[in-house]
């Protein structure tokens, strides 16, 4: 159990490191979704169902499609 | 010199949350309200979800707050939207066969998970907020796979200002009729475990349900048609 939970930190401090120094947006974006996705599995695995529910729809889900949908109508690549 | 004075600051900062948080043992209750509402919970609200005990009827006041910052947000965004000129009229690619097909399959089965999560909100683990997330993104998915469908607006607003109102109108019956202070639990509790239980934790929950719904969705028809 100890073994999952910290390799999903592990993932998890990679991907939002990698979300801030992505270039491109769209990619740091999905890095920021996978962020909240597996916050959502470890809140799952830490027995709050309620608030996994939330974060996986809410963070992963949502949040994502406003960020590439203001990409698409912005730019994609930063400067 | 920019950079050392703000890692200094930065490290100020730690060393503040650290004396800050040194005294506190990990993990140990510090208050009793959390053991009172896991022991007295159940029979005092009749919901077997504590959680949904707790946010709706133990501190159903900050949940009110909660859903106004949600319609302030979708208010502000509309509002930035509509000062934008629009870019004349923009054509519509259709999508593909498969995605098409699996939007008009996916939709209603999405809409019912969201449906069930928010009225078993005070049974199950979920709730008003939980399931009108995930009824969102089933409009979502309409936006993605059925580009040619638009939902009407005006139902929508329509929607979430009953929704609103009947949350306003719940807390407002308990002032008068119940324990006499706002959001108070005066309908019977009946018969713990079941559907129909715990008085007004369930008509309130379908009315966040149905708010944060439409006002998740109108954020994502604010932003993919009028911009």
């Amino acid at each position: 159990m100890i073994i999952i939970i910290s390799l999903l930190v592990i993932i998890m401090l990679t991907a939002a490191v990698s979300a801030i120094f992505f270039k491109d947006l769209l990619n740091a974006v999905i890095a920021a979704c996978m962020v909240s996705l597996i916050a959502s599995v470890l809140f799952y695995l830490l027995q709050a169902p309620d608030v996994a529910m939330a974060e996986a729809s809410i963070g992963a889900a949502l949040v994502a499609a406003i960020f590439i949908i203001a990409i698409s109508k912005t730019k994609r690549h930063e400067e | 010199m920019k950079k050392i004075i703000s890692l200094i600051l930065l490290f100020i900062i730690c060393l503040g949350i650290v004396f800050c948080l040194q005294d506190i043992p990990f993990g140990a209750a510090k208050t009793k309200v959390g053991h009172y509402y896991i022991d007295n919970g159940r029979e005092e609200t009749g919901a077997t979800n504590i959680v949904t005990s707790v946010v709706l009827n133990y501190r159903g006041f900050d949940t009110l707050g909660e859903v106004t910052i949600l319609f302030l947000a979708a208010i502000g965004l509309g509002a930035v939207l509509a000062t934008l000129k629009k870019k004349g009229k923009r054509q519509i690619e259709p999508a593909s066969l498969i995605l098409k097909t699996g939007c008009r399959f996916l939709f209603p089965l999405i809409l019912l998970f969201g449906a069930y999560i928010f009225i078993h909100g005070h049974l199950t683990p979920g709730g008003g907020f939980q399931g009108g997330a995930i009824i969102a993104s089933a409009f979502l998915l309409v936006y993605l796979g059925c580009r040619e469908r638009k939902i009407n607006e005006v139902a929508n607003k329509i929607t979430e200002s009953i929704a609103g109102l009947v949350f306003i109108v719940m807390g407002l019956i308990g002032l008068t009729v119940g324990g006499h202070y706002f959001l108070s639990n005066f309908m019977p509790k009946g018969e713990i475990n079941t559907l129909f239980s715990s008085g007004i934790i369930p008509i309130i929950y379908i009315a966040i349900g149905f708010k944060v719904g439409s006002e998740l969705t109108g954020i994502i028809d604010n932003l993919m048609e009028k911009s």
